[in-house]
């Protein structure tokens, strides 16, 4: 009647590994969430990301042009909002990964300086 | 016969609007696996225990030709009854009449029955199975919802209040069942989420299945919101009355007695736990070789598994236990599990529920994610919870008992009333690996063979300080047990902590870090 769920007793299928704690190794069952983790990245400033979901509205810039640290390139459309991305170092622009009307979700790459 | 007529006329009203939404609803209802608002309190409550109110509850919404349209019983049925003989008011939305849309006169309903629930201090339990606000009583839909929101929140750790999701809930709804004590999910059935799949769609050109976005797994596993996991109705009402058997009517009451059971010979206590503290065991065997019938009851079994938490009775006693899980995650404290465990110990204080820790951990996990995602302010939830938590509080530390891990996990420091120890405890500020390796530093390195150095001092740190007992002369372990043992000290420390009394310095409220 009443059906169990989930088993987590030990049985002979159980995936075993090993986590190190404190240099340590302890054999254990590892979690989804600790496997699919990312690995950390240092924020690059030459990659700009969507810093918010929404929708690329306009692209004022093109590959090979020269920018200067506060000029506008691009307009995000986010909650009901028209963001201007502004561009926080001069540089020139390597690559633009998105097109106008593009749907982004957050952390999307946009461009990408050089 | 005048008389006879009337009440002839009652029954024929009745009738009426006891069919809901209407046949072809129902037959909709019961297509996709659900039963109807009203078979649902049947099978929860006990049997004729049902005492309904507000069956002929009206709308009165003009707009939008909602003058023309009749909404039986507004969509929600109200009343009272028993379970096991426990006291509970219910609601259940009818999903069969305008989909269990929420206007004004619905969400009247359920507040009346809310604030009945909080004057005759008795459990409340809601059954969410609704489209969301009704548009076409627009404000006052909404206004609906915020009063259901502040009695929820008022009621909070007064009287026991279950949400059981049979159904959507979505948008502003699920803040409800967001701020009860327990949630209850069904597999297929139940739908939570802020916006939806098409929101979601529309946005960010992202699709998804509302069962991959705020399906009952998803809760159960990943989100947290959901208490328990069930694959049918049926199966979810069985979890939701033995619930109510563990459980007070009030926070001015303890949980009713049940006659105390021994637990199952097969849960051998002397043979779960390995020696080796990094080999792993399941901690709920030792809880079951600890509880009333070896019946342990878990809340929250498919999410953070680290850490083990549910009620058990001892000597007939309602006890929550508390619990490091070595078999997943080697047991460590992180975001998920602390908020986990210090939500329950809250639960516990506020409820008169006695609580028993069983400590086995290496200490916290470390990584970026992990920093990032604020392991300082939810770990420090677990050291405020048992901080504050004015029942009796037992600790049992099976094994490791590591550093931040050991203070956190319902310490002598922290003010448990007992702590008791295995032979196996090893209470120290670290593993023996990596505290020989940080005070022997200096000797392993110009040591001519420093591996065996190493292994040397890890022996020699073993020895002196991976046990229970430099722990025991300072007083900070009560007593050194045998496995054994550990019933009989739990239950006669539960007995005589029956009429424990300490105060606290007068404040509004604390400010926990959430």
């Amino acid at each position: 009647m009443h059906q169990k769920t989930d088993r987590t007793v030990m049985n002979k299928n159980d995936k075993l590994e090993f986590l190190n704690i404190d240099t340590s190794l302890y054999q254990t069952r590892i979690s989804n969430k600790f496997k699919s983790r990312k690995p950390y990245q240092p924020a690059d400033p030459r990659i700009i990301l969507s810093f918010i979901p929404g929708t690329v509205l306009d692209i004022f810039i093109e590959p090979g042009q020269y920018v200067s640290k506060g000029d506008i390139l691009m307009i995000l459309d986010a909650m009901k909002m028209q963001n201007k991305l502004k561009c926080s170092m001069d540089g020139k622009v390597k690559s633009i990964a998105v097109k106008k009307g593009d749907k982004v979700s957050k952390g999307t790459v946009l461009l990408e300086l050089e | 016969m005048p008389v006879n007529k009337k009440i002839r006329e009652l029954q024929e009203k009745r009738e009426k609007v006891l069919l809901g939404g209407g046949e072809q609803a129902i037959e909709k209802q019961k297509a996709m696996g659900k039963r109807t608002a009203r078979e649902r309190i049947m099978a929860l409550l006990d049997e004729n225990s049902f005492n309904e109110y507000d069956l002929f509850v009206e709308h009165d919404a003009r707009d939008f030709d909602m003058d023309k349209k009749s909404l039986p019983s507004d969509g929600v049925i109200i009343g009272s009854g028993t379970v096991y003989g426990a006291p509970v008011a219910i609601f259940a939305q009818d999903f069969t009449v305008a989909g269990g849309s929420l206007g004004l006169m619905h969400s009247r309903k359920i507040t009346k029955i809310m604030d009945h629930a909080l004057k005759m201090r008795m459990p409340l339990i809601g059954i969410n199975d609704s489209g969301g606000a009704r548009i076409q009583e627009g404000v006052n839909s909404l206004a609906g919802y915020g009063e259901i929101f502040f009695r929820n929140t008022i009621s909070s750790g007064v009287i026991p209040q279950i949400s059981v999701i049979l159904g959507p809930c979505a948008g502003g709804a699920v803040y409800s069942p967001a701020l009860t004590d327990f949630v209850f999910v069904v597999d297929n059935i139940s739908k939570m989420f802020i916006t939806g799949p098409e929101v979601i769609k529309t946005v960010l050109g992202e699709e998804i299945s509302m069962e991959d976005l705020g399906g009952a797994r998803v809760h159960s596993e990943i989100t947290g919101n959901a208490h328990f996991f069930a694959l049918s109705e049926e199966e979810c009402f069985e979890q939701i009355k033995k619930l109510i058997t563990f459980i007070p009517w009030n926070n001015g009451q303890k949980a009713r007695m049940f006659e105390p059971g021994e637990p199952k010979p097969e849960y051998n206590i002397n043979k779960i736990v390995p020696e080796d503290p990094t080999l792993p065991y399941d901690v709920k065997d030792v809880i079951r070789a600890i509880v009333d019938n070896s019946d342990f009851f878990e809340i929250m079994e498919l999410y953070a598994k680290n850490i083990v938490i549910g009620f058990g009775r001892m000597g007939g006693r309602t006890t929550g236990f508390v619990a490091n899980q070595p078999l997943e995650m080697a047991g460590v404290l992180d975001v998920d599990s602390s908020d986990k465990a210090a939500r329950f110990i809250r639960y516990c204080d506020a409820f008169n529920v006695p609580i028993i820790t069983l400590v086995d951990l290496p200490g916290y996990l470390p990584g970026v994610d992990q920093e990032h995602a604020g392991v300082i302010r939810h770990g420090a939830k677990v050291l405020y919870a048992y901080s504050e938590a004015t029942v009796p509080k037992l600790t049992v530390i099976l094994r490791k008992a590591y550093g931040g891990g050991y203070i956190a996990m319902s310490s002598r420091h922290l003010r448990a009333d007992f702590v008791f120890a295995w032979p196996s405890a090893e209470i120290a500020v670290m593993g023996p690996e990596g505290a020989a390796n940080i005070i022997f530093r200096k000797e392993i390195m110009s040591a001519v063979d420093p591996d065996s150095m190493r292994k040397q001092k890890v022996e020699e740190y073993k020895t002196k300080f991976a046990n229970p007992y430099v722990a025991a002369s300072r007083g900070y372990v009560d007593a050194v047990i045998e496995p054994s043992e550990t019933r009989k000290f739990l239950m006669h420390s539960i007995e005589v902590s029956e009429n424990k009394d300490v105060s606290m310095p007068f404040k509004k409220h604390g400010l926990p870090p959430f």
